[in-house]
């Protein structure tokens, strides 16, 4: 029960604290680097480089007045906000940390994944609709549009590697990368999926359901105190699944570039995995502060008229080339 | 001053005016009373009955056509002592048009009676009308026959009483002390839900239902207190209604109980980021009417902070316009640049947003030692950064995408709805009162007008991004040629006047003295003087009786106008170009309510 193999409980243990740590540093982290970016300082004073600066948060956000609008639909209000954290959580069960260490090793693992992300699209809608006020219900709207949109091509995007690797099983996913990572044969549809898990998770500049310059701060603007905190956290905990995943797709999971594996295998896995995922929340933090928000339509229409022709061509092209090597 | 303007205001001063000549041949000279005003602007009193007439003749017959209606105002006359040589009137409601073409201006007064305040509405002519119309109905309590909403503006729908008319107070001592009980507040807020019948428009169509919202006044886009009241149709606009007055604080009220050279620091407010560059047209009105010819030196110190807050206001646009955008870096980058400018500011003034600088014949102080280096420093620093945001925001796709053929005016269009300004440059019309009418010494500097052709929200960005590419030149060319000489004009109405002057003997004591208190006192007269301000044309009307104070100061200020197109400009985009329009139109509150 306690032993170092998937889905022992104190891996169960050791991954969930695992997800909240970086989670919960990312809030002070993009700050950091968005002040960097953008000549401003960020949080700098509550601990060393402002570490502690998450505590305040937390604090902060604890200490709110948790208000349910007296207009609002009461129940669905409360439940909303919930579905988001425990959707993106959920889908962290079937991610492989490393060589062993994981929670389970699921066969349709990324299905799950899909399946998650299209349960967690309910949290932005019902939010919306719940707070029964204008401003939330478009951007709850948004969020229905744009994550039905963004699904059909994320899921497309990433068939050509389960053909590459013969296996919805993310584990499997990662071992069939030992000699060469996806994202040579497989760049478009890397990119398709780079795009689409930035609408999935509402990250600038794909952020319209909260477009705050249109719509305040859309489908969350009724919300305070803690239930702000599960969208907020939700948020931060879906930016991290997303850069997990990317590399676990594509950058050959826990397997070290260069041959520089080093020391316990579980070790080297669980840092290079690190190091890849880190990059890419870098990446989406980079992207924040460099792009502006595309219009709805405009971003409707990107999706539908070349990300989706594009990832299905790439599922094609990817089919007939197995077709053809494996024949 | 210099010697052409000198030369045209001594020319009006003599002929009379092509306008004038050519109305009196067209509708008889019977029919108007001349009225000579200290700018020498052709001013004609007429009879009510002719007004629509000689306002469409104006417009569409005489050439040079005056395109656009820059100014309707009124003036509360029932008080007011020296008025020789005008006729009756308790109330006179007065047009200021303007000609682009022939680049001279006109103002036509009409004499209302107490009992009969009445006077048709000019929209048919120039829809930006409707605004000015429904100031004067709010402000005087003119009535206007034909006005399809004539309802207040600035003041709540529940004000008792028309604020610019002289038995209303002006000051909270002068009233009732005010309480807010609950059912008053209940009153009040229900007197602000948007009726959209009252504003002719349906409430859905056989199949769907509009939605109404509420786009502020408090919201994060608004660019301040102002409330859109938008029809929606899914994301797509269909009509929006602004309401404005959130912010006003009765400037030209106080106008009328500031002595002339107590009034300067309120200008700064009005357009808050124009700093003192509005205090320039006050001045410039003031010392009109006092005849006080300012140095050189002077000039060229105004022409430099103007310009510095011309850049300043511009970048401020500049950045949260990318905000609007989705795009946020931008904003911390020209706050930053903004932060420098303000630091020249301060060096020169003490002061940053509003450093209230300018006083009526100089300045308030002189420049400081060691005033070129921070200047020097910024003009060789700036460029390189407008460089940067070009790359970062003009030439970025999405911003492009988003903003080109989004929310366009044609020329025309602008002169209905009164834009002027970057606006109006960005249909393009080259047309620049710095360059067109100089002023403050303009005619000695070297930069260019920029101007655009589509007129949409792109073009606009981009006018005022080389705007402050051409103020960087000014500052540049005031850098390297300021005069010396004195920073106030040596002449007795100057305020404050000259120290020096003042501890010769008792008498010259006693002058400085009621000089410093009072301000000057002089002719009774009329002058307007308008100046290129950051965001359009600012005017200042000024009615001198003789008093230590304006009797009324009429300022226009572009803001106000071009908030009123919005609703043309938006109709049948989405709410994301909505939020891109607003930031281009470019409004500050202050500017708006006054």
């Amino acid at each position: 029960m306690f032993a170092l193999e998937v889905g022992s409980l104190l891996i169960i243990v050791v991954v969930f604290i695992l997800i909240l740590i970086p989670t919960a540093l990312l809030g002070w982290i993009e700050r950091r680097l968005i002040g960097f970016f953008q000549d401003r300082l960020g949080p700098n004073r509550l601990g060393p480089l402002g570490v502690m600066q998450v505590a305040a948060d937390f604090i902060k956000m604890f200490g709110k007045e948790d208000w349910i609008p007296p207009f609002s639909d009461k129940l669905t209000f409360v439940i909303a906000p919930m579905i988001l954290p425990i959707a993106m959580f959920l889908s962290f069960a079937v991610i492989p940390f490393a060589p062993g260490v994981g929670i389970i090793d699921l066969n349709v693992g990324l299905l799950w994944i899909l399946a998650m992300a299209g349960l967690a699209a309910y949290s932005a809608m019902l939010a919306g609709i719940a707070s029964n006020n204008k401003f939330s219900l478009l951007g709850g709207l948004r969020a229905a549009a744009q994550m039905i949109s963004y699904e059909v091509f994320m899921g497309i995007s990433i068939l050509g590697v389960v053909i590459l690797s013969d296996s919805f099983n993310l584990r499997e996913i990662v071992i069939a990368q030992e000699d060469g990572w996806f994202v040579f044969p497989q760049f478009i549809g890397f990119f398709i999926f780079l795009v689409a898990g930035l609408a999935e998770s509402h990250r600038w500049p794909l952020d319209l359901p909260e477009g705050e310059a249109e719509i305040i701060s859309g489908y969350n603007t009724e919300y305070s105190g803690m239930k702000f905190l599960l969208f907020f956290v939700g948020e931060y905990i879906g930016l991290t699944l997303i850069s997990a995943l990317i590399p676990i797709l594509f950058f050959g999971g826990w397997h070290a570039p260069f041959g520089l594996e080093f020391g316990n295998e579980i070790f080297s896995g669980l840092f290079w995995l690190s190091v890849k995922a880190s990059f890419f929340a870098f990446f989406f933090i980079l992207v924040r502060a460099a792009i502006p928000r595309p219009r709805y339509d405009q971003l409707m229409a990107y999706g539908w008229l070349i990300m989706l022709p594009l990832s299905l061509l790439n599922l094609l092209i990817t089919g007939a080339l197995v077709l053809v090597q494996g024949g | 001053m210099s010697k052409v303007s000198e030369q045209v205001s001594q020319q009006t001063g003599e002929q009379m005016p092509a306008v004038i000549s050519a109305l009196y041949q067209k509708f008889g000279e019977s029919s108007f009373v001349r009225q000579h005003t200290a700018e020498s602007m052709p001013t004609l009193w007429l009879g009510r009955d002719k007004l629509l007439e000689v306002l469409a003749y104006l417009k569409s017959e005489y050439t040079p056509r005056f395109e656009m209606l820059l100014d309707v105002t009124a003036i509360d006359e029932r008080v007011r002592v020296n008025r020789a040589g005008q006729p009756d009137s308790d109330f006179t409601v007065v047009y200021h048009l303007i000609s682009y073409s022939g680049n001279c201006d006109i103002r036509l007064k009409v004499a209302l009676s107490e009992a009969d305040q009445n006077i048709p509405t000019i929209i048919p002519l120039w829809p930006a009308a409707n605004w000015h119309e429904r100031e004067m109905w709010d402000m005087f309590g003119i009535n206007v026959t034909g006005h399809p909403n004539l309802s207040r503006i600035y003041c709540p729908p529940t004000w008792v009483g028309h604020p610019l008319r002289k038995e209303h107070p002006a000051r909270a001592t002068e009233m009732d002390p005010y309480t807010m009980s609950d059912a008053i507040q209940d009153r009040e807020q229900e007197a602000l839900r948007f009726k959209p019948e009252e504003w002719g428009m349906s409430k859905g169509t056989d199949t769907s239902e509009y939605m109404f919202l509420n786009f502020g006044p408090n919201h994060p886009a608004a660019h301040g207190v102002i409330r859109f009241a938008l029809q929606l149709d899914g994301e797509y606009v269909i009509d929006c209604v602004p309401d404005v007055g959130y912010h006003h604080r009765g400037a030209e009220k106080m106008g009328e109980r500031q002595s002339w050279h107590t009034y300067i620091p309120y200008t700064d407010r009005i357009d808050y980021l124009g700093g003192v560059m509005n205090n320039l047209p006050y001045v410039m009105a003031v010392e009109k009417m006092a005849g006080i010819q300012v140095p050189d030196r002077v000039q060229t110190i105004r022409v430099m902070l103007s310009e510095f807050f011309r850049i300043c206001s511009h970048l401020l646009f500049y950045g949260t316009w990318a905000v609007d955008l989705g795009q946020l870096s931008p904003l911390f980058y020209c706050f930053v640049d903004r932060e420098k400018a303000f630091n020249i500011i301060e060096s020169i003034t003490g002061g940053r947003m509003h450093p209230s600088w300018f006083r009526i014949g100089g300045l308030a102080q002189d420049l400081p030692n060691g005033w070129d280096k921070l200047i020097r420093e910024f003009v060789d620093y700036f460029p390189a950064r407008l460089a940067e945001y070009d790359k970062m925001i003009m030439q970025n796709t999405v911003i492009r995408q988003r903003t080109r053929g989004v929310g366009s005016m044609t020329t025309q269009d602008a002169f209905d709805w009164g834009m002027t300004g970057p606006a109006l440059r960005a249909t393009g019309l080259e047309w620049d009162y710095r360059k067109d009418r100089p002023y403050s010494g303009y005619e000695n500097f070297e930069f260019e007008v920029p101007i655009a052709v589509n007129g949409d929200c792109y073009d606009r960005a981009a006018v005022r991004v080389e705007e402050m590419r051409q103020s960087c030149r000014i500052i540049k060319q005031c850098l390297e040629n300021m005069p010396e000489g004195p920073y106030k004009s040596d002449h007795p109405l100057t305020t404050p006047p000259i120290k020096e002057k003042s501890k010769l003997h008792i008498e010259t004591l006693i002058d400085h003295f009621l000089s410093v208190s009072w301000g000057p006192i002089m002719d009774p007269t009329e002058v307007s003087m308008t100046i290129e301000a950051t965001k359009g044309l600012n005017m200042y009307y000024l009615i001198n009786d003789g008093g230590s104070g304006s009797y009324r100061t009429r300022i226009r200020t572009p803001s106000f106008i071009h908030i009123q197109a919005i609703p043309f400009l938006s109709r049948g985009l989405m709410l994301a170009d909505f939020t891109a329009v607003v930031a281009t139109t470019d409004f500050v509150m202050a500017d708006v309510d006054k």
